[in-house]
């Protein structure tokens, strides 16, 4: 269908964004890639009034390193594209699963105009950034009416669509406590084609101090109306060798925590067991390439 | 909102017109522009049949405003062959590798094509594969299309090799 008719605003600085939102209230809608947002448009089940384009905003994008006192940490500009994520040297370099996870996600076309910020800030279950600023306790830096705010992704995420995200702010940067050297992440999705969202997913990052694990972060995408931060199945690899029993007793708790829907990508016990897979694939994948 | 003005480079060309911001790009090519290579094929941004290059990347069209290209540079398929009307190599290598049975999926398979191979001049074909993976084809079981793709590479690096 064609969308509802709308006025356009290209707004080139964050506070010109912020005020015309802050004038329009809920009529406005801003747009980053535009490809969750303009496909719901032309459904019109989205209808906003007014569009405001952040396209021309110079400082949502950008993706830089800081180093500091306690590990550094990496901040990527919201309006960074998902191809942009795949071709950047630092997170190359510094946080892997990044890259891994976005070329994963949809096709070139999408991820040429799909940005990281649209993907974390939407609230649709089925994105699978979400699931991994989990994984890496990253941090969502938004601008508000009442100023600049953090939201950390493991409590960001209420329901379908409904995040701690107030009224009135933007997203504005992605910052991601840079993860150990050494360590080892995988992102494992399976879908039913190539570019479809997930049937599950599951992110792991770990890593070893003297032949056992020491850290480990696991979440998961699409197995439930938000992302899930899978603390108890991390828990169990730390202090192990990752030894069988280990593994397993992550994978049964991962499991535990789904309430997936039953839909076209399978029956919800389905998804659960697959989800329990995708962690022991996760699991397996990141350990090969942690340094021990 | 009433229609607003929008200026575009498509095929080298100037193009100045009145559209509404919500125009999606595909429309206004098609109907503003009579450019009808660009396809619609879904309606949900699935198929890649209105697959165009804009400000030198792969777009599905149909998912973009008009507003949002708005000082854009536009390729379409109408683009690619030569002003004496040569068809460029993928063209060709389309037509001799069989790489189209109804031909609704292949402006857009082209066009992409076309950018897949500006990026990377000489892919494997997994990378072909990959890379086409935003545009669907219902006839052909993709095939003879990545055939057409690894032989239009091997004709352009062939000749920019007796080039050099």
């Amino acid at each position: 269908m064609i969308p509802a008719p709308f006025e356009y605003h290209r707004p080139t600085s964050v506070a010109d964004a912020l005020s015309i939102c802050g004038r329009y209230g809920d009529e406005a809608r801003v747009v980053a890639g535009g490809h969750s947002l303009i496909p719901m448009m032309k459904l019109r089940m989205a209808q906003p009034a007014h569009l405001v384009d952040l396209r021309d905003i110079a400082a949502l994008k950008g993706i830089r390193e800081d180093v500091g006192i306690d590990g550094g940490s990496i901040v990527i500009g919201a309006m960074t594209t998902q191809a942009e994520v795949i071709a950047s040297p630092v997170l190359g370099r510094l946080c892997p699963i990044l890259r891994e996870t976005a070329l994963q996600i949809a096709d070139p076309q999408i991820r040429n105009c799909g940005t990281l910020g649209g993907n974390v800030a939407n609230g649709d279950p089925g994105n699978d950034m979400p699931a991994v600023m989990q994984a890496l306790d990253a941090v969502y830096i938004a601008e508000g009416p009442d100023g600049r705010i953090e939201l950390p992704a493991r409590t960001f995420y209420e329901a379908a669509f409904f995040t701690t995200l107030p009224e009135g702010a933007i997203v504005t940067a992605i910052r991601i406590p840079t993860p150990r050297a050494g360590h080892g992440s995988a992102y494992v999705k399976q879908k039913r084609k190539i570019g479809d969202y997930a049937t599950a997913a599951a992110a792991v990052i770990l890593s070893f101090e003297g032949g056992r694990c020491a850290h480990a972060a696991i979440a998961l995408t699409n197995v439930a109306d938000t992302p899930l931060h899978a603390e108890e199945a991390a828990a169990a690899l730390v202090g192990t060798a990752l030894d069988a029993a280990a593994v397993d007793r992550a994978v049964a708790a991962a499991e535990a925590i789904t309430r997936p829907a039953s839909d076209g990508r399978g029956p919800a016990i389905f998804r659960t067991r697959v989800a329990g897979q995708m962690v022991r694939r996760a699991i397996a994948a990141a350990a090969e390439r942690a340094r021990r | 909102m009433g229609k607003m003005h929008v200026k575009m480079t498509v095929n080298g060309r100037a193009v100045e017109a009145l559209a509404e911001p919500r125009t999606l790009l595909i429309h206004f090519l098609r109907e503003n522009l009579d450019l009808t290579g660009p396809h619609i094929g879904c309606d949900t941004s699935h198929c890649g049949a209105c697959t165009v290059d804009l400000d030198g990347r792969s777009v599905k069209s149909c998912t973009v405003f008009v507003a949002q290209a708005n000082g854009a540079d536009v390729v379409t398929i109408e683009g690619l062959a030569a002003p004496d009307g040569t068809l460029h190599a993928l063209q060709e290598a389309f037509r001799q590798n069989h790489g189209l049975q109804c031909g609704f999926c292949t402006p857009g398979m082209i066009t992409r094509a076309w950018r897949l191979l500006q990026d990377n001049p000489n892919p494997t074909e997994e990378e072909v594969r990959y890379g086409i993976s935003g545009n669907l084809c219902r006839c052909t079981g993709y095939q003879n299309i990545v055939k057409a793709v690894l032989a239009a590479a091997a004709e352009l690096n062939a000749v920019k090799e007796a080039a050099e």
